[in-house]
């Protein structure tokens, strides 16, 4: 939705796929098929998609440039543009403590940011599930750029010293049952008492939606920037319309 | 008295060849002990082939202690085939035989991308469905692995396993 105010800000139109259903994949057409057709009829193409790499595809076989609004659970680039803005509004991002939580494995908006943030001397902490930790294989690349990644059990380790929470649902489809989901997820959610011992300028992030692992007591706390962060996604997203289609 | 160690070509008792010369084609020499099958998979002949093959397993080796032959006849593998060896088998040589001779002899290189032939470990990658695309992989520094360059799912061990 926020690609589409986008457009609709910079004086452009869109068309909306927004389901198989609604289009030629339905009868069996390929992605790459699709995304040819598609290229015919729209001077930039927007793809979300549930496959892994699916971005990346579209964009060896279109002919207009191609943005990636989030493959599987493999990457969330423009989610990770409007992170970095929102972040920037309070602080410089070079240097600061950023602690990850819930689900990293498959979080894919947690994916691109720790690659991004990886550029910028951030020291990591990571707050997850077991089995939800970030994928190893991006672990390793990270700390081979020289990102110091700290793994914590529980957020109260950590949450004196982070300057960024960012915090990402926990899909319940991850868990064998509704009880297990339940003690999981309750055990990451962030609330009021819990900033209590925080520092005075952390913010708290979400990509949304959010399901239980923010209280809305915390919505009105100055550390709350999720929202904003959220209403971010346009102007971010305008610029990168702007900048793909010259 | 000099002793003359036997030619290292595979000899069963030093009096004969395990597999015969060939006139025209590829002899890949020095792979790996047991992975002369796996080097077969690689290069992609599989199932039906009507390639004439000789594959000589765990064959005594001055060097190597035991090593795999493979002869391919009447055809000469590119560098891009011969590249994707490397990565099962980094010591193996390769010589290409026209008329009995060997005229040409080279050692494998890692390759930079491997395409094709390697099924993604990802069941969430595009390159799982029916697209009209082929695995494609960069090869990790000093070939310690693959990273889908789709999905950037990574194998690090066991990489015959996921040989198509």
């Amino acid at each position: 939705m926020s690609f589409e105010s986008a457009m609709a800000r910079l004086g452009g139109s869109s068309i909306s796929v927004s389901s198989v259903e609604a289009c030629s994949m339905a009868k069996g057409e390929t992605l790459a098929d699709t995304i040819r057709v598609v290229s015919g009829y729209a001077d930039a193409i927007v793809i979300r998609h549930p496959k892994e790499g699916a971005a990346r595809l579209a964009a060896e076989f279109a002919t207009v440039p191609v943005i990636n609004a989030g493959d599987g659970a493999g990457q969330h680039p423009s989610q990770t543009l409007l992170d970095l803005y929102t972040i920037r509004q309070s602080m410089p991002v070079d240097g600061i403590d950023v602690a990850l939580v819930g689900d990293l494995r498959y979080g894919r908006t947690a994916h691109s940011l720790a690659s991004a943030l990886s550029l910028y001397g951030v020291r990591l902490h990571t707050i997850s599930p077991p089995g939800l930790e970030l994928p190893p294989a991006l672990a390793a690349g990270l700390a081979e750029k020289g990102m110091e990644i700290i793994s914590h059990t529980d957020i109260g380790e950590v949450i004196d010293e982070v300057d960024v929470l960012y915090v990402t649902r926990i899909q319940r489809e991850r868990f064998p049952d509704s009880t297990s989901y339940f003690n999981v997820a309750s055990s990451y959610r962030i609330t009021p008492e819990l900033l209590a011992g925080a520092k005075e300028n952390l913010i708290v992030l979400h990509p949304l939606p959010r399901v239980d692992e923010i209280d809305p007591r915390l919505d009105a706390s100055p550390h709350a920037r999720y929202f904003e962060q959220s209403k971010n996604g346009v102007p971010v997203r305008m610029a990168m319309l702007l900048d793909v289609m010259g | 008295m000099k002793h003359i160690a036997p030619p290292d070509t595979g000899d069963d008792d030093g009096k004969g060849l395990l597999i015969r010369r060939i006139k025209n084609g590829t002899v890949i020499d020095h792979i790996d002990g047991g992975e002369a099958l796996n080097v077969i998979k690689i290069l992609g002949i599989v199932g039906s082939t009507t390639e004439t093959l000789s594959i000589a397993t765990n064959v005594p080796s001055r060097n190597m202690g035991r090593k795999d032959i493979v002869k391919i006849s009447n055809r000469e593998l590119s560098k891009e085939e011969v590249d994707r060896i490397a990565l099962i088998s980094p010591r193996a040589t390769i010589n290409i035989v026209r008329n009995f001779k060997v005229c040409e002899k080279q050692g494998v290189e890692i390759p930079v991308l491997i395409v094709g032939n390697v099924r993604c470990p990802n069941p969430g990658c595009i390159t799982r469905t029916n697209e009209p695309i082929k695995s494609r992989f960069a090869v990790l520094p000093d070939g310690k692995g693959l990273r889908c360059i789709y999905c950037d799912s990574v194998i690090t061990k066991d990489l015959t396993n996921f040989i198509i």
